[in-house]
């Protein structure tokens, strides 16, 4: 285990150390630049200069890259060109926002997604099978952000039950430990603060759950009916146990086993989702950070928004290989 | 199908690999041997899509939307950025539906109607394009893998691997988030929002050609080529390449729904054209965000023109690959 750990982390850094220059490289092909962006329109030359100078960017390039990865291994992921603050302290500020979104979503999406899926496949061809599968297509083609927007409006604006923007109430004076809202809320014992973030999360998380919802409803079904059709479901029919035991012990223990090991495939659905999410709801994540980072043209920040999320991804495809082998003994990993 | 397992690169963890098995699944269907009744894959694939309800209204739906990109203009009744019902707007009010208007104005007092029917050739330009960008570089490398794979030899198993290596890689990044960065990267423009789009979907198109080209190279006509003593790269240009279309014009249809919903994410996420005025949905869309308090249905009309749009091309799409495949082919 141990082994394949060490090489599987082994085997990323030749494409994490490809990805790193091709984005240096193209970067810094491009006109203007953060220096011109952090200076607004119509800079003086000299000022552009002195900007340029400050942040070194006037040195030839594989230097500027040399500095770049040598601060990289030493955990410094550059200074944001525009709050000058360090871009790693950002990140680390921002991303409890987004995991705990893209958790509340995750939760949505299985404790609604199994059991529709398990009943579309028992009703397979009658009419709730065939709505099932028509609206997890029609899911599929909503933009994430369009959806997020009619929540906003509708249950937020025109009824009123959630609130429709940020993380918590202005107004709450809570203490913050972890920055997970929620869990900061129960750890010191603040419970309205608890609820408030809770609240404030329903919307959102919602919104970031519609497409792995359909994935998830989609999967349940199709494994269901396989295992409808197997032979040791025939056989424990046939030795007349009875249906409630069929449907627990057989049918749905080895249906979900697919299902549970595709909670890591939509980590990628969850975090487009919450990038567009943050933004319709004004959540500081990471997602709304992006955005803001276009907006400035922050250099260091798109790149290690870039270089951060193809780590995570590294690191989740690792946990998910290593969990096939605990909840499947016939899968081992190699 | 021992053998042909061993032919596939092997995706970066599970995480890849939902996409990577559904691409293979797909490129693996035309390759399947024609029945007893002789007639061609493609040919017979075709004889079942007509029959198809989903491929009808899926191709429908296109159909209108092309016509409506291309003569949009024309019988669009007001100028898409005329601002000519400015003095109907006052802080609060915005005009909904009426005779004059069909779907309303919008902040700026112009014609939402209009600017719908102008902004389907924005939507069906991006998708269209992206969709190009992705197929033609996915082509190239995904036809150079899988010719060198097959051509044999281990420098071609080699080029194979590590072109596959990093289409793998890509493919298990999130789109979405890969084109949000690039787009990023490249400055706010629609060129941008194009490129981005599209190279975010070269590796399935590469993924995909490459599976195809291999399992085609199995077949016995290929076979049959090489006893005559036909070049390999006759035979890979002339034979093998364009059997292998087939699965990839379907995926290509699916990519066109995903395309014009991601160029139209990015724009909400201001990294389109950074000419606002220009009638484009994704754009219409961001736009109607502020207008949540006054006139929140401005969102509905772009929204519901896009989740058609992309309806459409899923629903044939989906109906092309169910008539690939050969388990259900009678």
């Amino acid at each position: 285990m141990f082994r394949f750990i060490v090489r599987r982390l082994l085997q990323v850094i030749p494409t994490l150390l490809g990805l790193s220059v091709l984005l240096f490289v193209w970067l810094r092909a491009l006109p203007g630049g953060p220096e011109a962006a952090a200076l607004g329109p119509r800079p003086t030359p000299e000022a552009l200069e002195a900007a340029r100078a400050r942040l070194g960017l006037d040195e030839p390039l594989w230097v500027q890259y040399g500095r770049y990865m040598r601060r990289l291994l030493n955990g410094d992921l550059g200074t944001s060109t525009v709050t000058n603050r360090p871009v790693l302290d950002e990140f680390l500020l921002r991303i409890p926002a987004t995991i705990e979104l893209a958790f509340a979503a995750m939760a949505i999406a299985i404790a609604v997604g199994i059991p529709v899926g398990y009943f579309a496949a028992r009703r397979r061809g009658r009419l709730l099978d065939g709505l099932t599968l028509s609206g997890s297509m029609l899911g599929i083609c909503t933009p994430v952000f369009f959806l997020a927007f009619l929540l906003k409006w509708v249950f937020g604006v025109n009824l009123g039950w959630f609130p429709v923007s940020g993380r918590q109430s202005s107004g709450m004076n809570a203490t913050h430990i972890t920055n997970f809202f929620v869990l900061d809320g129960i750890l010191t014992g603040e419970w309205d603060a608890a609820w408030d973030a809770a609240i404030h999360l329903v919307l959102p998380a919602v919104a970031v759950a519609s497409i792995p919802f359909a994935i998830i409803v989609r999967m349940t079904r199709a494994s269901v009916l396989e295992v409808l059709g197997e032979d040791y479901v025939r056989t424990a029919e046939a030795k007349g146990l009875t249906t409630k035991v069929v449907r627990r012990r057989h049918v749905l223990r080895n249906a979900l086993l697919p299902v549970v090991t595709v909670v890591g495939v939509l980590t990628g659905a969850l975090l487009s989702g919450a990038v567009l999410t943050e933004t319709v709801f004004t959540i500081n994540g990471i997602g709304r950070y992006l955005y803001l980072a276009i907006q400035t043209q922050d250099y260091p920040v798109l790149m290690a928004f870039i270089l951060i999320i193809a780590l995570i991804f590294v690191i989740i495809n690792m946990l998910v290989d290593i969990s096939y082998s605990i909840i499947d003994p016939r899968v081992r990993v190699r | 199908m021992a053998m042909e397992s061993a032919n596939r690169p092997s995706p970066p963890g599970p995480l890849g690999q939902r996409k990577a098995e559904k691409i293979d699944r797909l490129a693996e269907l035309a390759a399947t041997p024609p029945d007893e009744r002789g007639g061609s894959v493609v040919q017979e694939s075709f004889r079942r899509l007509r029959r198809s309800p989903m491929a009808i209204v899926g191709g429908a739906i296109i159909a209108v939307f092309v016509i409506l990109a291309i003569i949009g203009p024309y019988i669009a009744p007001y100028h898409p950025i005329a601002t000519i019902a400015i003095d109907q707007v006052r802080p609060g009010v915005i005009p909904g539906p009426s005779a004059e208007h069909w779907f309303g104005v919008d902040q700026l007092g112009r014609d939402v109607y209009s600017r719908i029917l102008v902004g389907a050739r924005h939507s069906l330009l991006v998708g269209v394009v992206a969709t190009l960008i992705g197929f033609t570089a996915g082509a190239i490398i995904g036809g150079v893998a899988g010719a060198a794979y097959g051509l044999g030899g281990r420098v071609g198993r080699a080029i194979d691997s590590v072109l596959m290596r990093f289409m793998d890689m890509l493919l298990a990044l999130p789109t979405l988030l890969l084109a949000a960065s690039m787009a990023a990267i490249l400055r706010p423009s629609l060129q941008a929002v194009m490129i981005a789009v599209g190279v975010a979907v070269v590796p399935i198109f590469a993924r995909l050609l490459r599976g195809s080209m291999i399992a085609q190279a199995q077949r016995d006509y290929v076979l049959a080529a090489q006893a005559l003593g036909v070049r390999r790269r006759k035979i890979v240009m002339a034979h093998v390449f364009p059997n292998s279309l087939a699965p990839v014009i379907v995926q290509a249809t699916l990519t066109l729904a995903v395309a014009i919903i991601d160029a139209a994410a990015l724009s909400f996420l201001g990294l389109g054209n950074p000419d606002t005025a220009v009638p484009e949905w994704g754009v219409m869309l961001a736009q109607a965000q502020g207008q949540i308090f006054t006139r929140p249905t401005l969102a509905v009309y772009p929204a519901v023109a896009i989740i058609i749009v992309a309806l459409g091309f899923t629903l044939l799409g989906e109906a092309m690959r169910e008539a690939l495949d050969p388990k259900l082919r009678r």
